[in-house]
């Protein structure tokens, strides 16, 4: 690194150009840059805007009175994502590869705020930290990334150093004890739906690493056994239970914990293929669907979008997790395959719990679709996610 | 420099990452594939849902069309007013049940807490009257006579009255125009039943939750036009059922009102007359049965004789219909229900029985004239005729010579017409009946519609019975087991007949015969089928059904449907014999059993005809009928447990001629106090806004007792009781 300064090893010598010509150099970032991932994600968020825009302009008694409330903050979330999001890009995932002992440590830190008389309880989940102004912060969104990037440094270091084909036991243990222990506290709040989103993440990490498989396998049996654990010990609260219950069978009740799941079914389907049209959707005006900007956005698409609409959000995400996968595998580098690996598995794993409750095939669990629900933490995460994709795909070798 | 080996990967990290991209496709297109299912293979089904969900119906009643008279007289309509509902959903979702609501409401009701929640409490088969019987989603009404007062208080207080309102509403109304009651012709109202909702759903007059529906009467039978079409605002609503658009207005259609033949006036003059009448007999003794005449129901029909249209119809005992609006309560529930009020909502007009006694005698004179008698044939009227040692005796116990079928109508002479049924009953082969019996008798009496519906435009009309040979054999066949079990030879009177019947029951006797040819027996008719007949005789032979409604006009006037008349037949007999009838029936009012009661009719111009009838009931007293028309008006009236013929019916009926013709009882016509001299042949003015003027009708005020002039001679002195 200190040749550079002397002479470039470079083909080009970017320090010598002007801004201007380095971004429209041949190799510049923003050709190098996954315009793919991008837009899609930028398109994301914008018909998340609008549906969230739909969904809330007449609840009153969320939005002050002012039906542009959630549209402008979700705009406003959009572009702080997108700050973020180039931010990572420049500095680069392997900066913050140096980094990431003080974000985890960070994280931690926020994590157990939420323990404390600083957390709030929204929707039954103590999963919270009121910042006031109208925005609250849900560390655990950052927690799924300093899991996948903490991880990505224990499990790659020595494999890209060249000492070891695939990551010892010692390490896997070490990078397992890394994600035990925010998913731990985030299991404590409780905030179920993230600890599952975890356990995903941890899966698809440790899946890329090129752990053996008795680890890949063992941690699969320990996450059933866990779940029976869960459930047997009465860990689950009587909501989680009955979210549980309302999938099984909706019309069990359909006045309470079926009513969700219920009103769902009946806007996406009553959608059709064309939809009811933006801001026309009964269900939707008539405020049918509980948390429709946040965990039940899709229901807005499905029934005002229909079946192209929210169709169009399904190959959108899948455009980002395509992409996502080849920049996986077209990197030479352990670490930032085993980073898009666990932003594949957070992405594709969160998209279809929040997809599939609505749609009735997976049980109820309050977590927000990508770029499209509204909810700030979740939005930054995302888009961080997305600058690490972006960085990975940048810095990788030219001659890969 | 750089630490990124060129050949670090390996093959098993690509593997696994094309396992994660098999994965995460996979769940993408499980997600694509249940959207697919959801909103395009079940689509249509969900926006049902979507629909059901968001839209909620208000209902605005229609306002209920009239029943007006021949001219435009209201016999039913509406008014307005308070009328206070309670919300059972919303009652039941409080702690008490409403209970203390309930309460309150009674104090400022002026009612009792008791009665109060009784109306509010749903119908079963275990929950007597009063409960209600629409459906629990509707406000219920507790009552419909609030004061401004009362209403007043309620509303001022919301807090104390939850679930209560206290709204003007339209509610039926039956003013009894000039006293005209018409109770049981009109009919009443009650709340839809769930079972008829659910029947009409498919129809193209489905029923909506808050209707009311015409349960008898006019009001049945003319439902569907009188109902109209409640409006219904559907609304989109969001989860809290707050109001957020309008999604279709389908406004109210106001009920037709229903123009009727029924004239105020007249039926107000019957109605008196009748229960006149009925008064009056039960202060005669009955010399059979040494008591006064229980004269415990009767009934009175006035048909146009034309057209067959009912211009009155009246039965006794009555009721004020008003009783059933908003709800009926326990107590005139039970009044009306009670035995001894002898079942006030029953028709008699149309469904009361009763044997026909001797106005039946047209039809065995019509059956003997088409077997080939002559009605100027000369036929013996003893006193009494025996069969087989068994005696039957002239009602009159009185004999008459050798006259012609008309002296015996017009006498009524029992005797000349046993011996015709005797006759053709030994004809047919007596006890042993050859293979195919003429039953002249029988046959004529179902060719004049007896033993069948008149069809009068009102629902439960019953058939009445001819006892001919088949009826005898079903009859036999479902009671013979019972006779069989409780006859005794030289028991008691019941015994004897039971024990006789139970031997031959099913066989028709010589003296089953002749009872049937005088109309006595087990013969039934109702005084409707005796009117279609009478009238038949006067208007050429035509049996018209029996119409009541004579024209449908929209609320808005626009539209006027004429309801038409229809026929059921002929009567059997041709033109001569029709006219030779006619005679004799003006004979019956000038000089026979009918002319005590006709003094000073002017004949010359209102020829009068009649028939007498006196039929005797096991157990009972007689069963008084008068049946009589003139060229225009067909009056048949009934007293049960009345007397005879004229005796107990003769004077009404009188009256309300002279009051349709305005006459007095001298016989002179004041054309100004004529009610109805000719038949009402046009329908009422319809106003170009739709409306009817109703003209003034002026209470009817009975001849006083001095104005009616002493009958000319009394009838012949009744008989001690008849030997069969």
């Amino acid at each position: 690194m200190q040749t550079a300064n002397k002479f470039s090893v470079s083909r080009y010598a970017p320090e010598q150009r002007g801004a201007m010509a380095r971004l429209t150099a041949r190799d510049s970032v923003l050709r190098r840059l996954d315009w793919p991932i991008l837009l899609s994600a930028i398109a994301l968020s914008f018909i998340g805007s609008l549906l969230v825009w739909s969904a809330t302009r007449n609840r009153t008694n969320l939005n002050q009175g002012d039906p542009y409330y959630f549209l402008e903050r979700h705009a406003l979330n959009t572009g702080i994502g997108l700050v973020l999001m180039i931010g990572t890009v420049w500095l680069g995932h392997r900066t913050l590869r140096g980094a990431v002992p003080i974000l985890y440590g960070l994280s931690l830190v926020l994590v157990l705020a939420v323990l404390t008389p600083l957390g709030a309880t929204i929707n039954g989940a103590h999963a919270w930290i009121v910042i006031g102004g109208g925005f609250s912060l849900q560390p655990s969104e950052f927690v799924k990334i300093t899991i996948i990037l903490g991880m990505a440094m224990l499990l790659a270091t020595r494999v890209d150093a060249g000492d070891l084909d695939h990551p010892d036991h010692r390490t896997v243990v070490k990078a397992l004890c890394l994600a035990a222990a925010p998913m731990g506290i985030v299991m404590l709040m409780p905030d179920l739906g993230s600890v599952m989103v975890m356990v995903v993440i941890v899966l698809g990490v440790l899946l890329a690493s090129g752990a053996s498989n008795r680890w890949v396998l063992g941690l699969m049996g320990a996450g059933a056994a866990g779940a029976v654990l869960v459930w047997q010990l009465g860990i689950l609260d009587e909501y989680q239970i009955n979210r549980f219950a309302a999938f099984a069978n909706p019309e069990l009740d359909p006045a309470g914990v079926g009513y969700n799941t219920n009103q769902a079914r009946i806007a996406i389907g009553s959608g059709g293929l064309s939809g009811a049209g933006l801001f026309k959707g009964s269900q939707t005006t008539g405020q049918f669907v509980p948390e429709q900007q946040t965990d039940f956005v899709f229901t807005v698409a499905g029934e005002e979008l229909g079946f192209i609409g929210a169709g169009l959000i399904l190959v959108l995400l899948g455009v980002v997790l395509w992409r996502a996968c080849m920049i996986a595998r077209e990197t030479t580098e352990l670490y930032g395959t085993i980073v898009c690996a666990g932003i594949i598995a957070w992405f594709a794993f969160q998209a279809f719990e929040n997809i599939g409750m609505t749609l009735g095939i997976m049980p109820v669990a309050g977590l927000p679709l990508p770029f499209v629900s509204y909810g700030g933490s979740s939005m930054f995460a995302v888009w961080v996610a997305v600058g690490l994709l972006q960085s990975i795909r940048v810095q990788r070798p030219i001659s890969a | 420099m750089t630490n990124i080996p060129e050949t670090g990967r390996t093959p098993r990290v690509q593997i696994r990452l094309v396992i994660i991209q098999v994965l995460v496709f996979s769940l993408l297109f499980t997600l694509g594939g249940r959207l697919w299912y959801l909103q395009i293979r079940n689509g249509a089904e969900y926006a049902d849902e979507a629909k059901n969900n968001h839209v909620q119906q208000v209902v605005q009643p229609a306002v209920r069309g009239s029943i007006l008279d021949d001219r435009g007289v209201p016999l039913a309509d509406n008014e307005t007013r308070l009328v206070v509902s309670a919300s059972r959903t919303e009652l039941m979702k409080m702690k008490d049940k409403g209970k203390g609501v309930l309460t309150r409401l009674a104090g400022v009701l002026d009612m009792k807490p008791r009665d109060v929640m009784d109306k509010v409490r749903l119908c079963d088969s275990k929950t007597p009257q009063p409960c209600w019987n629409g459906s629990p989603y509707q406000p219920i009404p507790v009552t419909l006579v609030a004061t401004t007062q009362q209403a007043l208080q309620i509303r001022e207080r919301p807090e104390d009255f939850p679930a209560v309102t206290a709204e003007p509403t339209a509610v039926r109304r039956y003013p009894a125009p000039g006293g005209a009651n018409t109770g049981q012709v009109l009919g009443y109202l009650s709340p839809v039943t769930d079972d008829e909702i659910q029947k009409a759903k498919n129809t193209n007059s489905p029923f909506l939750r808050s209707d009311q529906v015409g349960r008898f009467g006019l009001e049945r039978t003319y439902d569907k036009e009188l109902r109209g079409k409640s409006g219904v605002t559907r609304y989109e609503v969001d989860n809290l059922g707050r109001v957020i658009g309008e999604a279709k207005n389908d406004p109210a259609v106001p009920g037709a009102h229903v123009v009727t033949s029924i004239d105020a006036r007249v039926q107000a003059v019957a109605e008196y007359e009748l229960n006149a009448a009925m008064v009056e007999a039960r202060k005669q003794i009955d010399r059979n049965t040494g008591v006064p005449y229980k004269a415990d129901a009767g009934a009175i029909v006035v048909l146009e004789s034309k057209t067959g249209r009912v211009v009155a119809m009246a039965s006794n005992p009555t009721y004020d219909p008003n009783i059933w609006v908003g709800g009926i309560s326990g107590k005139d529930y039970a009044k009306l229900t009670a035995k001894e009020s002898n079942v006030p909502l029953m028709n008699r007009a149309i469904q009361g029985q009763a044997a026909p006694g001797s106005i039946f005698k047209v039809i065995p004179t019509t059956a003997a004239v088409n077997a080939g008698y002559k009605f100027d044939g000369s036929y013996p009227c003893p006193s009494s005729y025996s069969i087989g040692g068994q005696v039957f005796r002239n009602f009159e116990s009185q004999g008459h010579g050798s006259i012609t079928l008309g002296k015996a109508l017009e006498v009524s002479c029992d005797t000349v017409f046993y011996g015709l049924a005797h006759q053709q009953w030994l004809k047919d082969g007596g006890l042993k009946p050859v293979k195919h019996p003429g039953d002249i008798f029988f046959k004529t009496a179902h060719k004049f519609g007896l033993g069948a519906e008149t069809g009068v435009d009102l629902p439960g009309e019953v058939t009445g019975r001819v006892p001919d040979r088949q009826w005898k054999q079903r009859f036999w066949a479902a009671n013979k087991d019972d006779w069989c079990k409780t006859g005794k030879k030289g028991g008691t009177y019941v015994e004897l007949l039971n024990y006789e019947n139970c031997l031959e029951g099913n066989l028709l006797r010589a003296g089953d015969a002749v009872n049937y040819s005088i109309g006595q027996g087990d013969t039934l008719v109702t005084p409707i089928q005796m009117a279609t007949i009478y009238a038949a005789i006067s208007n050429g032979g035509t049996m018209w059904n029996p119409t009541i409604g004579k024209a449908i006009v929209s609320a808005d006037g626009k539209s006027v449907r004429q309801i038409r008349v229809k026929a059921h037949g002929k009567l059997p007999m041709d033109e001569k014999t029709r006219r030779q009838m006619v005679g004799a029936l003006e004979g019956v009012a000038t000089r026979g059993t009918a002319a005590w009661r006709f003094g000073g009719w002017p004949q010359k111009q209102i020829p009068m005809h009649a028939k007498t009838g006196t039929a005797e009931v096991y157990g009972k007293q007689t069963t008084s009928w008068f049946a009589t028309f003139t060229d225009d008006y067909t009056i048949v009236m009934t007293i049960s447990q009345g007397g005879t013929g004229s005796g107990a019916s003769g004077p009404a009926v009188r009256n309300v001629y002279n009051a349709i013709y305005g006459l007095d009882m001298a016989g002179k016509q004041d054309l100004s106090k004529a009610l109805l001299p000719k038949p009402q042949a046009q329908l009422p003015a319809i106003q170009p806004d739709g409306s009817i003027d109703a003209p003034e009708i002026k209470p009817y005020v009975p001849p006083s007792p001095e104005d009616v002039p002493p009958p000319l001679a009394g009838p012949p002195a009744p008989p001690v009781a008849r030997q069969d």
